[in-house]
């Protein structure tokens, strides 16, 4: 993204709010990888390493009454939807804190009164009740905007397309990111569709498509902006597909050694922390000791709430059982 | 569309038609979402004049994707709203099965989002459908945690358990037989009433054994009653209406005063409802068993076309006549 389009369309106290989100879920995530390594989590773990600009830019970009249906490699949007470290934590550690209550794991987080849509592992799910909460909106005549998000690999499935075309035919007020990270788990693009840039799909459906750098937050921030205002307006759904790559293995006991080296080494030099400094450096905005400022203040909030997850009890074995179904609401 | 008349006689097909309808003007989160059912008025025009009445966003015409509208369905309910999604044919719920068994079945156990959706499937074979337009899926979502099933046999059921699942803020499927959309027809009242879930009906008294059954089975277990009554066999026949919550007490009460069993459905027998529920009888009604546990079920096939095919394979009558006498000689 060029210096003078940021200078002129983002405010300086956003960029370095997104800035520490971004640092934030690096922190965080980086924490939940050391603990998976003494063995001190239960399940799986999924990060957004390298692509944390993505979810940080396009969740910067919502009001508050807007809601997101995100996919496993979105920490930056919980974050910055008001989910706390502590909650991560306390989800990772199955903990009663967590906001699944135990119920499930890891990333796997939702809470309607933060906007967030719980996602399910079966990837593209999301994608039409992205679309079905954008309907509701368009219904009541509401002027809320859903945003979801995808892999590449998610877009393979049939959800995606339906939900795809039922946004557009309908032009109901949502924003579909594809985070194209190269992979999904060992499989390259190059099996997974024919077509070159993920965001062709989006021809099909009459859709606007456009591709951003991921890996450069101000860039997706500008891109889910535009898309979210169009959707705001009734002009309909928007195609974004991010490009970037995922740094760490599907999972955390992934070593990804079908990844090239030099792939890895290639994009290490867009890291999306290094390009938001360089970005901030460069417009006067910050400098180095406040860099190091914001890594401490990440720090303490992480490390804050690692406390307060391993404080927290877990769940009773008999809990299992409640939540099934939900009670009579208004009959 | 039909609208609640007093007096006049309405068919299960028009009970469900007058339940949308009026759960529609009393509430305008209501709003519905299928295939043909805006202009056309739906596969067996039971959405029929709708559009006109209720404009194309509360009549939602969708495009041919079954998981996509269940989906948005999902979503809708999710934001508070109160959608029906209608299946054209039960058979291809098959498409939307994930969304349903792992998206609105989990949504509030993992994190506490109520989805208040109905999806209408019509089920059940006997119209020479064959193999794509005669399934019972029920047994697939039977299984699956976190959904409620309901599996009206009458008109006064068809409206009242609509209207009850419309309300509930749970996922409900709503399967509706399709033989008897247009084969029965009773009397309802004009006042607005629910059927509420989970509660089954006893349709006829009897003392010699009982036969647990829903959907269009009813009527084939009535039918055997009447016949055996002749022989001096005395059938109770339970109705269950829904099976998710399924009436534990009334069937173990059936069971416990006849001391004998027969479970009685369309679908095909294995894994099948009526394994659950045999297996609960054995369970918790073995002390007051007089007799084996007879399950009555289609066969372990697809649904065949031809008629004389279709006729073999649906459990009739005279399955549940022939079953009834050797059970009561045991």
């Amino acid at each position: 993204m060029d210096l003078a389009t940021v200078a002129k369309e983002i405010k300086p106290a956003d960029l370095l709010q997104m800035y520490y989100y971004v640092r934030l879920t690096r922190t965080l995530e980086d924490r939940i990888t050391a603990l998976y390594r003494q063995g001190r989590i239960m399940g799986g773990v999924y990060t957004s390493n390298g692509m944390e600009a993505i979810s940080v830019g396009y969740a910067s970009a919502l009001e508050r009454d807007d809601v997101i249906a995100p996919y496993h490699r979105d920490m930056g949007a919980f974050l910055l939807r008001g989910i706390t470290p502590g909650e991560v934590f306390a989800q990772y550690l199955g903990k009663k804190t967590g906001p699944t209550r135990g119920k499930d794991g890891n990333v796997h987080l939702g809470d309607l009164k933060r906007g967030i849509i719980g996602f399910v592992s079966h990837l593209a799910d999301n994608l039409p009740v992205a679309t079905g909460a954008a309907l509701a909106f368009k219904l009541r005549d509401e002027s809320r905007v859903v945003v979801t998000n995808t892999g590449d690999g998610g877009t393979s499935r049939g959800d995606f397309h339906e939900a795809l075309n039922f946004a557009s035919v309908r032009k109901l007020p949502v924003v579909f990111f594809c985070n194209n990270n190269q992979y999904a788990y060992s499989t390259p693009l190059r099996y997974q569709m024919a077509i070159r840039d993920v965001v062709e799909r989006a021809k099909a459906y009459a859709m606007p498509g456009e591709i951003v750098d991921g890996n450069d937050v101000a860039a997706v921030y500008l891109a889910a902006k535009r898309a979210i205002a169009r959707a705001r307006a009734g002009e309909g759904p928007t195609f974004i597909e991010a490009k970037t790559m995922r740094m760490h293995g599907h999972s955390e006991h992934d070593a990804a050694k079908y990844v090239p080296r030099e792939l890895l080494e290639e994009w290490k030099k867009k890291d999306p922390i290094l390009k938001a400094e360089q970005i901030l450096t460069q417009l006067g905005y910050a400098d180095e000791a406040k860099f190091r400022e914001v890594q401490e203040r990440a720090k303490k909030e992480v490390e804050a709430g690692l406390a307060f997850a391993e404080q927290s009890p877990l769940p009773e074995g008999p809990e299992t059982l409640e939540g099934v179904f939900a009670e009579e609401r208004d009959l | 569309m039909p609208t609640a008349t007093a007096g006049k006689e309405v068919t299960y097909l028009e009970a469900i038609s007058q339940a949308l309808d009026e759960e529609m003007t009393r509430d305008e989160r209501v709003f519905l979402m299928g295939e043909d059912i805006g202009t056309y008025g739906g596969a067996f025009k039971i959405t029929e004049g709708f559009l006109d009445k209720y404009g194309e966003w509360r009549v939602l015409d969708t495009p041919l994707a079954e998981s996509g509208f269940v989906g948005a369905g999902i979503g809708a309910a999710m934001m508070g709203m109160r959608p029906v999604v209608e299946m054209q044919f039960a058979d291809f719920i098959s498409c939307a099965f994930d969304q349903i068994t792992e998206v609105a079945g989990t949504a509030y156990y993992r994190f506490r989002s109520q989805v208040p959706l109905v999806i209408r499937a019509p089920y059940g074979g006997g119209v020479h459908g064959g193999p794509f337009h005669s399934e019972c899926p029920e047994g697939w979502f039977f299984h699956s945690p976190g959904l409620k099933i309901v599996v009206p046999a009458t008109a006064y059921d068809a409206k009242g358990l609509l209207k009850a699942a419309i309300r509930d803020p749970n996922p409900v499927i709503y399967f509706e037989h399709k033989f008897l959309y247009r084969r029965i027809k009773e009397v309802l009242p004009v006042e607005d009433y629910t059927v509420p879930l989970g509660v089954a009906a006893v349709r006829r008294e009897g003392t010699d054994i009982s036969v647990i059954t829903y959907g269009a089975m009813v009527y084939v277990a009535l039918e055997a009653a009447e016949q055996l009554a002749k022989e001096g066999i005395d059938l109770e026949v339970v109705d269950l209406r829904s099976l998710i919550p399924l009436d534990k007490q009334t069937v173990f009460a059936s069971v416990r005063k006849t001391s004998k069993a027969i479970v009685l459905h369309e679908d095909n027998k294995t894994g099948g409802v009526g394994a659950e529920i045999a297996a609960l009888l054995a369970e918790e009604c073995f002390d007051s068993l007089d007799g084996p546990i007879v399950r009555i079920a289609a066969p372990d096939t697809p649904i065949p076309f031809s008629a004389p095919l279709e006729e073999f394979y649906i459990p009739k009558t005279s399955d549940v006549v022939a079953a009834a006498r050797k059970l009561a000689a045991y």
